[in-house]
């Protein structure tokens, strides 16, 4: 049976209230396909049931499930392709030159998912930086428990590695364990993750020099996009930088950024070097 | 651009070579090495072969090492699909020459995402 109207209302204003995410009307394939393993697991008969259930006797795992549900990403290693080319052949250039003093870096990957977007970036770094003596700190943050757990074990199938990590890092940066693969210990430990919802504090994470905000802001409501690209400032350091997904932009949303373009992606930088 | 798909599945010769034909790709198909050799020396070079490991009369893996060994088919780009899956074997393909190695089973989005690594994704294809 089809997703009934009152299932996909009562979704729409948990995920909404709970992330943030608007699921706009038009999506209930979307949901009913997120959410029929977890019907399907309670035993419920179709997936308008199991969100009548909850709806009606409220259970908060169950509602914790839900919205970790439909805010899972897919993803895959170095996402894109010309983002990292970007971030490596200029980005970790430049900041090479303004934080000689230090010799440290640090990224946020501020949707990680299950982490192949942190640590393709520690995997970036390790012959530019760490090779040289250079110190970086790569956090991943994530709305989901469920995907953290698979990020922090750093665990793979052969399907996940598949998806656009080049064989040379596989080999080199990867070990199979029966089946999986798992990321080799000097990439594992220059990456922490963390649970985070965006539209909550930041200030427990301290200030970056990179922030990977990558097809996140597109499902957020224009307020909420203003919202975090103005607290993504606050914790840029000056001359910092921001990565965007290749569908968003700043324009219309937050007029205090900067855009300079490296090669066909657009980087964002606060305008007046930040901290403002 | 052109592929040659080399396996000696004909139904994985089938699904290679219809989405590497979806993405603007014409195709050759080739059911062990030693036929993958003729097709290139009846030339012109094709811009990328994929390559299963498992065959018969020639493996996959002794078809890399021939056509590295052989100067005129620099332009080859060599990707491995295979269910060969242990580190050991990564690392003899890519010493023998193969540029990338895809795993079987794997999904058309994966296919494509090596490809785009490789510079071999056609214009106007998704990655």
């Amino acid at each position: 049976m089809a997703l009934t109207t009152t299932a996909f209302d009562w979704v729409c204003t948990l995920v909404r209230k709970e992330s943030a995410i608007v699921l706009e009307k038009g999506k209930e394939y979307l949901v009913e396909s997120r959410l029929v393993p977890l019907a399907r697991a309670a035993g419920a008969s179709d997936v308008s049931a199991y969100v009548d259930g909850i709806r009606l006797r409220p259970d908060r795992r169950a509602q914790t499930a839900i919205v970790e549900a439909l805010t899972t990403n897919e993803t895959s290693w170095f996402r894109d392709g010309a983002p990292f080319q970007a971030f490596s052949t200029s980005v970790v250039p430049t900041l090479k030159q303004a934080r000689a003093a230090t010799r440290s870096l640090r990224i946020w990957s501020a949707a990680s998912s299950t982490g192949q977007e942190a640590y393709s970036l520690a995997i970036s770094l390790q012959d530019s930086l760490i090779a040289e003596g250079w110190r970086a700190e790569i956090i991943g943050t994530d709305l989901s428990s469920e995907v953290l757990e698979k990020a922090k074990a750093g665990r793979y199938s052969q399907l996940d590695m598949n998806r656009g990590l080049p064989a040379p890092m596989l080999v080199r940066h990867f070990t199979r364990v029966g089946t999986q693969w798992q990321v080799n210990d000097d990439i594992k430990r220059m990456v922490r993750f963390q649970q985070l919802n965006l539209t909550s504090s930041y200030a427990a994470l301290g200030q970056f020099d990179v922030v990977f905000l990558r097809n996140v802001l597109i499902y957020f409501d224009l307020e909420t996009k203003r919202d975090i690209l103005s607290r993504v400032r606050k914790v840029l350091k000056p001359g910092g930088y921001m990565f965007l997904g290749g569908a968003e932009t700043t324009l219309g949303v937050d007029e205090n950024w900067d855009r300079e373009l490296i090669g066909r992606v657009s980087v964002h930088r606060p305008k007046n070097g930040g901290q403002a | 651009m052109k592929a040659l798909v080399v396996d000696d599945s004909r139904a994985m010769r089938k699904i290679i070579a219809g989405a590497l034909r979806k993405l603007g790709y014409e195709t050759v198909e080739a059911a062990d090495g030693a036929e993958a050799l003729k097709v290139l020396e009846s030339g012109p070079l094709p811009d990328l072969a994929t390559v299963d490991w498992n065959m018969p009369v020639m493996d996959g893996l002794t078809f890399v090492t021939q056509v590295r060994a052989n100067r005129d088919y620099r332009a080859l780009t060599l990707m491995m699909v295979t269910t060969e899956a242990e580190h050991g074997q990564i690392v003899r393909a890519l010493a023998a020459g193969a540029h990338e190695y895809l795993i079987k089973p794997f999904t058309v989005e994966s296919l494509e995402e090596k490809l785009s690594l490789l510079g071999l994704l056609p214009e106007g294809a998704q990655a």
